[in-house]
């Protein structure tokens, strides 16, 4: 039993496993982090961006050293309808860098580099098949190949968490806790990108794209800039797949051939294509995040704040706490769940649970309200603006007049009533209590 | 104003994902359970499309399976049998 004993075993080296991984490590103790890819970031998929604060805190100096792709400077909200669209920017003052773009092979393969030199005893190509439970304690893991023993094991394993299931820490998971998200990277040279998305030299832009071929559907569209790539995506609630039977790479290709995407991308070679979960539950979904011997963290704990498109950050300083936790509980000797809701703790003080907690009927609302918050005013805003821009001698005032009452003939005035209940509710729960 | 319809194939958009196949599959559908299931929704929902109905029997292309874990948890009868390939198998992302 003592054979393959070490303090700590981190399963999956993405942002949350390196994390947690290099945090006990610098405090001395011995780590094991296991990945099951080729290498960190093999498997992984995102959106696009890490952000430069939460970043710095587990790794100071990234900006200097991590293989960046672009500092974004500048948000866009793309509003699409069928074949129009309206469009709200903002550009961030160049002194504060918020976010970079990167590539997930590149990035986490440093981070976890970064992890070896602080002592982190990296394992790469192998799964962990399940969990070594004893007394209700779990005490190690077992992969394909032998036994690893450890006081305690940290989950990080990701979306699919099967490992969290195995152990009784999670349900399982229902087609509306996940969105399904599909990506391309297409490469395209410096100059083209930085011309077609008005950059200069390392400058990013993000964009972030409502409606389209996701036209009354809880799902969102992202575009970010890299070096000499840029990558087109999106992701749909599996549950709005499921239920419309939707293949999602094929609403990608029609998202591609939007007027207001597709020349942004026009003749880029298409470099990969891939697909990955996002986890949609929030706080209402999480597992139990502690029990005896065992944490959880980043996505398979649920920790995905999907209204500001933030994942990797919840991740890396999940990861930390459950570090600082281990740490702690090291010193102590004592691995039981009561000791390590200490990270339970950590995380409700930290913004993580707070913008969870924020947010948690964020998606309940929204799925039931779809087809109006994300179909029918994307479209009326985008009728808005034709109307306000035509010019047909039609006099201005009747065109007013014919788009607010348009607002309460469109659709039955029922609908009217619950698309505000549900904003009040929503907001009401966002702000106050 | 069709840009790209050079490139809808699925074939061609998984012949730019690097695979590491094995010899065995790592999902293993019921196939009783198969032919009961109404929707078959693995066949459309499933980004590489990995699932085939051919009538009697559903065929697992699992070689082109991207990992993601989406037909698992949509699966109608919960019955999918899905995990991880070997940690030297499977899809390697370049471009995550």
């Amino acid at each position: 039993m003592e054979r393959n004993k070490t303090q700590v075993i981190v399963v999956g080296a993405g942002p949350a496993g390196i994390s947690c991984a290099i945090t006990v490590a610098r405090a001395g103790k011995e780590v094991i982090l296991i990945e099951r890819g080729k290498f960190a970031g093999s498997k992984n998929v995102f959106g696009g961006a890490i952000y430069a604060q939460p970043t710095k805190e587990v790794f100071p100096n990234f900006e200097q050293e991590a293989p960046l792709e672009r500092q974004n400077v500048e948000h866009k909200y793309l509003i699409l309808g069928k074949d129009d669209g309206t469009t709200v920017s903002y550009r961030h003052k160049p002194e504060t860098p918020v976010s970079y773009s990167v590539v997930r092979a590149k990035f986490d393969r440093w981070m976890a580099d970064e992890a070896k030199k602080e002592g982190v005893i990296l394992v790469e190509e192998t799964v962990v098949k399940e969990l070594i439970i004893e007394n209700e304690c779990v005490i190690g893991v077992k992969t394909e190949l032998e036994e690893y023993f450890a006081d305690i094991v940290v989950l990080a394993d990701g979306v699919n968490s099967l490992l969290a299931m195995q152990a009784g820490l999670r349900a399982k998971l229902n087609p509306e806790d996940v969105a399904l998200s599909v990506k391309e990277v297409y490469k395209l040279p410096t100059e083209v990108i930085n011309e077609r998305f008005n950059l200069k030299n390392d400058e990013g832009s993000v964009y972030e794209i409502f409606g389209g071929s996701m036209l009354g559907m809880l799902g969102l569209g992202f575009m970010y800039t890299n070096k000499n790539s840029v990558t087109l995506g999106l992701g749909v609630t599996l549950s709005e797949l499921v239920k419309n039977s939707l293949r999602p790479y094929e609403m990608l290709d029609e998202l591609k051939n939007h007027p207001q995407i597709a020349p942004l991308i026009k003749d880029g070679e298409l470099l990969e294509y891939n697909a990955h979960l996002i986890p949609e539950g929030g706080y209402k979904k999480m597992p139990e995040i502690c029990s005896n011997g065992v944490m959880i963290c980043g996505d398979a704990a649920m920790f995905v704040n999907n209204l500001h498109w933030e994942g990797t950050n919840l991740a890396m300083i999940s990861g930390k706490l459950a570090g600082e936790t281990a740490i702690i509980a090291l010193g102590k000797g004592d691995f039981s769940a009561k000791t390590l809701s200490l990270y339970r703790k950590k995380l409700e003080k930290s913004f993580i649970l707070k913008d969870l907690k924020t947010y948690r009927n964020l998606m309940q609302v929204m799925s039931g309200r779809a087809e109006h918050f994300l179909g029918y005013y994307p479209k009326k805003i985008n009728s808005f603006f034709e109307m306000f821009t035509s010019v047909d001698g039609i006099p201005k005032r009747k065109k007013y007049r014919d788009f607010i009452k348009s607002l309460f003939t469109d659709r039955n005035f029922i609908e009217i009533i619950k698309d505000f209940c549900a904003f009040i509710r929503l907001l009401w729960s966002i702000l106050v209590l | 104003m069709e840009y790209f319809s050079f490139m809808s194939k699925l074939e061609d958009k998984l012949y730019t994902v690097k695979y590491t196949p094995d010899t065995v599959s790592h999902l293993y559908p019921v196939q009783e359970q198969c032919r009961l299931c109404k929707s078959k929704i693995c066949t459309v929902i499933c980004p590489a499309g990995v699932y085939e109905w051919d009538g009697t029997k559903l065929l697992v292309n699992f070689e082109n399976c991207l990992e993601c874990g989406a037909c698992r948890i949509s699966c109608e009868k919960c019955s999918l049998g899905w995990e991880y390939p070997k940690g030297t198998k499977g899809v390697t992302f370049k471009q995550g």
